[in-house]
């Protein structure tokens, strides 16, 4: 695990973090009461949450396995939060025992908690750092030492861009990224929007006013805003769909209607 | 396995297809409580094991519920960890369990798998609770310990930040302050320290204010006020401040203001320099640049300084400047020695100081001998006279050196006007001409500058300067002035006469320019130059003439050309190059050059001589003609100078002159020499020379100097 060169503004887990709230989500007990409280405060407004996040890992799944079968072996996982279950390596190294997967996420705890969990896999590793500061993950020795970047990498970018603020320009550091990818490289995205959610606006508001107030403001982006995010992929069919329409593995009518909310796609750097 | 299932998948109803039906239930009912990322038909897959687990377990004898305990805990390791997975299990558990695995028993074995099935239940809820307690446990372990490892991360490297800041902090060799913005200093290190002498207590703890210093630049507190109010973000001034001591310490400061991460200014951060070496030094440097060493006055270059000032003020001023040079100054320092002519220097400095005390005078040392007085103001006409008498009367009293008393005198140049008009350059090399004229007028008084004695001096300059160049150019010709037989009135030959086409000056005769060229030496090549020229025109007259007998060329020879040692071999070579008779060149040498000339001198003429060049002794009875001295020269021809024949011109003329003249001419023919009369300008006179026995003559009677196709057309027509 590598520590940034100079202290991160501190540790307190008296303040919820998006990671924890997003392991709760998941039924996990990698988190504090404080990241409780702030979840059930946004399930009050939302119930379906753990759905949709649901829905999102099964995506990310999905992604993965494409990824592989395409021959995409080498996994950027940029907000990768507290690997739970089913993470990319996880998943990623089923399929093919060689893949080779690098975390990158700015929370402390969660990079130590992906320390812990990563011991003793030498084919994945976790660099602190900022998706907002993309030369900084590609700098990282962990970077040099687990991907070849003149070979294709699928660069997920799964629950991460909705948390980058538009005055922090994640368009210029998602093409900075794309600029040092190598050609077939993939790019996975899913992404908040309130277009999909089974709810009147307002209350989806008030689920969006909690991260605000936990100073994690969630950015829901229209399909036309993530779309842009593709700027240089070329969209693998589907294109930018609903989670539980991409390459569906089960029926779609049967999956939750929070299963909708949100847009997921992958693309191809041409 | 104790209760292989009769049957196979394939058979319809046999117990794999109804552990399978089971298994597809259950899944139905946990799938949408569970958070996994798997699809439903691979949780079915996950659970139908498990099935078989509880199926067996159902028929087990002895019963043993244990095995579904371990089902409670697989549920969990597979993620199914919400409460409502565990209800809905042990809800499909109670209502198919039986009925899909429960076989066709009799009502009795039926009510004994019922019970088993409750049994069952139980062990699974607390195989599910206690899985679920565990991993909790874990997880939450799990999480701590990352968060304290992320924050022993982050203390280590917050240490490691704090080391490295505080190892900058006091290892930096600039003076690091911090201080509250109510001026109180909270820290500083040891750099400014050091600066303030070394005791912390000297500094911490102080307040800012107390660095009031007089010297302070009038707009440093306005800045620090500025800076602690929020209204500016950092300021840098040069700034001194009072040691513990008592001395001052020069720093180059830079102070900044601290926000807190909200924008509220919070500390104030002073960054300082020490420059106080570095401004003495540089005071010290200024002062030596500009002073003299030897007096303590001001130098040249201050001198120039204050003078531009003066001269580019507008407004009316004024200014007066006394140049001033010792009379004979060089003769002190030659018999009493360096040491007692600087000492003298000393001396006069400072009387010439404490006579230049009022408001807007000041005194200088250009360098040797030479001072200056500036005066300004707006009545200089009369004061720059005053101050030159006070000069003058600082040096009437005679100093004492050496136990002896030397009376120094001084030449003083004045120059006086408005500013605004002329340059520093200009207004001290006025005062440099004008001082000479004092010192040419005798020394020991003043003189005022004069713009035409300055152009003259100006013109001189120019003149000199421009020489080399213009020789370079071509600017020089020659005329050409004939000498004519007195006996038959024939032309004899020429004398070449330099002259200098000036570009500004226009056509300037051999006297403005001769002299400044002996001066640099640049006669030599000059000398040279008409030499040739003369030579080559002469053999072309020669050449198209050859009927008339052979045209003689008169050159004249500057003293500096007569001590130059390749004379002899320059005028073969030239003679050679253009192939004339030695015989028609005539060298003309002034009388004065030749005043006491050793043997060494007489060498080369006499060289020339016996190659058969005519040595003409020009200008003949204007020195102190040493007639006895005739005999020992080399010389052919003696040129009487104009003055005799000017006095040949008065009516009626004095018969002394006429004696004078017939006697010298009468003594130079006894010596075998011929005479040539200069500056014939009337018939009469011609006859009388004639008369008198004088054998060539030129002057304008007969024709003024010019071109040299001028000669060739006298020649033809004879001169008269």
């Amino acid at each position: 695990m590598e520590r940034p060169a100079w202290a991160p503004p501190g540790i307190d887990i008296s303040v919820p973090s998006v990671s924890r709230i997003y392991d709760y989500y998941l039924g996990g007990s990698h988190n504090f009461e404080v990241d409780r409280e702030a979840a059930r405060k946004a399930m009050e407004f939302v119930p379906g949450l753990p759905k949709v996040m649901q829905a999102n890992r099964a995506f990310m799944r999905r992604a993965v396995r494409y990824a592989v079968g395409e021959g995409v072996t080498q996994f950027l996982d940029i907000g990768s939060g507290i690997p739970t279950f089913g993470n990319v390596h996880e998943v990623a190294q089923a399929a093919d025992p060689g893949a080779r997967v690098l975390y990158v996420d700015h929370d402390p705890v969660a990079v130590a908690h992906s320390g812990a969990v990563l011991e003793g896999n030498e084919n994945a590793g976790v660099v602190a750092a900022d998706l907002r500061k993309p030369q900084d993950i590609l700098d990282a020795p962990e970077a040099g030492r687990l991907l070849d970047l003149d070979r294709p990498v699928a660069l997920l970018l799964v629950s991460v861009l909705h948390f980058v603020e538009d005055a922090d320009e994640p368009r210029r550091a998602v093409a900075e990224l794309r600029d040092a990818l190598a050609p077939g490289s993939l790019l996975i995205i899913s992404h908040a929007a309130y277009e999909g959610i089974p709810l009147p606006q307002e209350r989806v508001g008030g689920a969006v006013g909690v991260y605000r107030d936990i100073r994690n403001p969630l950015v829901m982006r229209t399909r036309e805003e993530i779309s842009g995010f593709f700027d240089g992929f070329e969209m693998v069919e589907p294109g930018l769909v609903k989670m539980p329409e991409w390459r569906p593995e089960n029926a779609v009518d049967q999956e939750d209607p929070y299963a909708f909310s949100g847009f997921a796609g992958v693309g191809r750097k041409a | 396995m104790p209760a292989q299932a009769p049957g196979s998948a394939a058979e319809p109803d046999g117990l794999e297809d109804r552990l399978q039906r089971f298994a597809t239930i259950w899944s139905r009912a946990v799938f949408p409580v569970t958070a996994t990322s798997l699809t439903r038909p691979e949780i079915e897959r996950h659970l139908l094991p498990l099935a078989r687990d509880l199926s067996d377990a159902l028929h087990a004898r002895p019963f043993d519920p244990a095995p579904a305990h371990r089902v409670g805990a697989a549920l969990v390791a597979a993620h199914c960890t919400d409460p409502d997975a565990l209800s809905r299990t042990l809800g499909v558990v109670d209502s198919y369990l039986v009925l899909y695995c429960g076989g066709d028993g009799e009502s009795a074995a039926l009510e004994e798998l019922r019970a088993r099935c409750a049994r069952l239940q139980h062990a699974l809820a607390a195989g599910f609770a206690q899985a679920l307690r565990e991993r909790t446990l874990v997880e939450q372990e799990a999480i701590a310990r990352s968060a304290l490892v992320a924050r022993s991360f982050a203390e280590q490297a917050l240490h490691a930040t704090e080391a490295r800041f505080r190892a900058v902090f006091e290892g930096a060799t600039i003076g690091i302050g911090i201080a509250d913005l109510e001026g109180n200093i909270l820290e500083v290190n040891g750099a400014l320290t050091r600066m303030f002498g070394g005791l912390e207590h000297h500094v911490r703890g102080r307040r800012v204010s107390e660095w009031v210093h007089p010297e302070d630049a009038p707009h440093v507190w306005k800045l620090y006020g500025e800076l602690v109010r929020g209204e500016r973000d950092d300021f840098r001034v040069e700034k001194p401040f009072y040691r513990g001591d008592g001395t001052v310490l020069w720093t180059n400061l830079t102070v900044s203001l601290l926000r807190d991460s909200d924008g509220r200014p919070q500390y104030q951060l002073a960054l300082m320099e020490d420059t106080t070496e570095r401004r003495l030094l540089n005071l010290r440097l200024r002062y030596e640049a500009t002073h003299d060493s030897l007096t303590g006055l001001p130098n040249r270059t201050l001198f120039f300084e204050r003078l531009d000032k003066v001269l580019s003020s507008g407004d009316g001023t004024r200014f007066g400047l006394c140049y001033l040079d010792l009379d004979g100054f060089k003769a002190i320092n030659d018999s009493l020695g360096h040491a007692a002519g600087d000492r003298l220097l000393v001396e006069v400095a400072d009387r010439l100081q404490s006579v230049a005390t009022r408001p807007g005078e000041m005194v200088a040392r250009l360098g040797g001998d030479e001072f200056v007085a500036l005066t300004t103001g707006t009545d200089t006409e009369q004061q720059a006279d005053e101050l030159a008498h006070r000069i003058l009367g600082a040096l009437a009293t005679p100093i004492r050196l050496d136990g002896r008393e030397l009376t120094v005198r001084g030449s003083v140049g004045i120059v006086e006007g408005p500013a605004g008009e002329r340059g520093p350059a200009e207004v001290l090399r006025s005062a440099d001409i004008t001082m000479y004229r004092a010192k040419a007028a005798g020394g020991n008084r003043f003189e005022r500058a004069d713009p035409e004695a300055d152009a003259r001096a100006i013109t001189r300059h120019g003149l000199t300067t421009a020489l080399p160049a213009a020789l370079d150019r071509g600017e020089f010709f020659i005329e050409y002035q004939p000498l004519v037989h007195l006996g038959d009135g024939s032309v004899h030959g020429a004398e070449a006469l330099v002259r200098w086409c000036h570009p500004q000056h226009g056509v300037l005769g051999p006297d403005r320019f001769i002299p400044l060229a002996e001066h640099t030496g640049l006669i030599v090549p000059l000398g040279r130059w008409v030499l040739q020229e003369a030579v080559r025109q002469a053999r072309f007259w020669n050449r198209s003439h050859a009927d008339g007998g052979p045209l003689r060329i008169n050159v004249n020879l500057s003293p500096t050309q007569l001590h130059h040692p390749n004379l002899v071999a320059d005028t073969v070579d030239v003679l050679e190059r253009s192939g004339l008779d030695p015989g028609a060149l005539c060298l003309e040498v002034t009388e004065s050059a030749l005043i006491g000339a050793d043997e060494d001198l007489l060498k080369p003429l006499r060289q020339l001589a016996e190659m058969g060049v005519d040595i003409a002794l020009d200008d003949f009875g204007t020195g102190y003609s040493n007639l006895a001295n005739l005999r020992r020269l080399p010389v052919s021809v003696l040129k009487l100078d104009r003055s005799f024949t000017q006095s040949m011109q008065r009516h009626p003329i004095d018969p002394v002159d006429l004696k004078i003249v017939e006697g010298i001419v009468s003594l130079a023919h006894s010596l075998e020499l011929a005479v040539t009369v200069e500056g014939v300008e009337t018939g009469a006179q011609a006859e009388q020379l004639r008369e008198l026995g004088c054998d060539t003559a030129q002057g304008w009677y007969y024709a003024r100097p010019g071109a040299p196709d001028r000669i060739h057309s006298l020649v033809l027509a004879d001169a008269v």
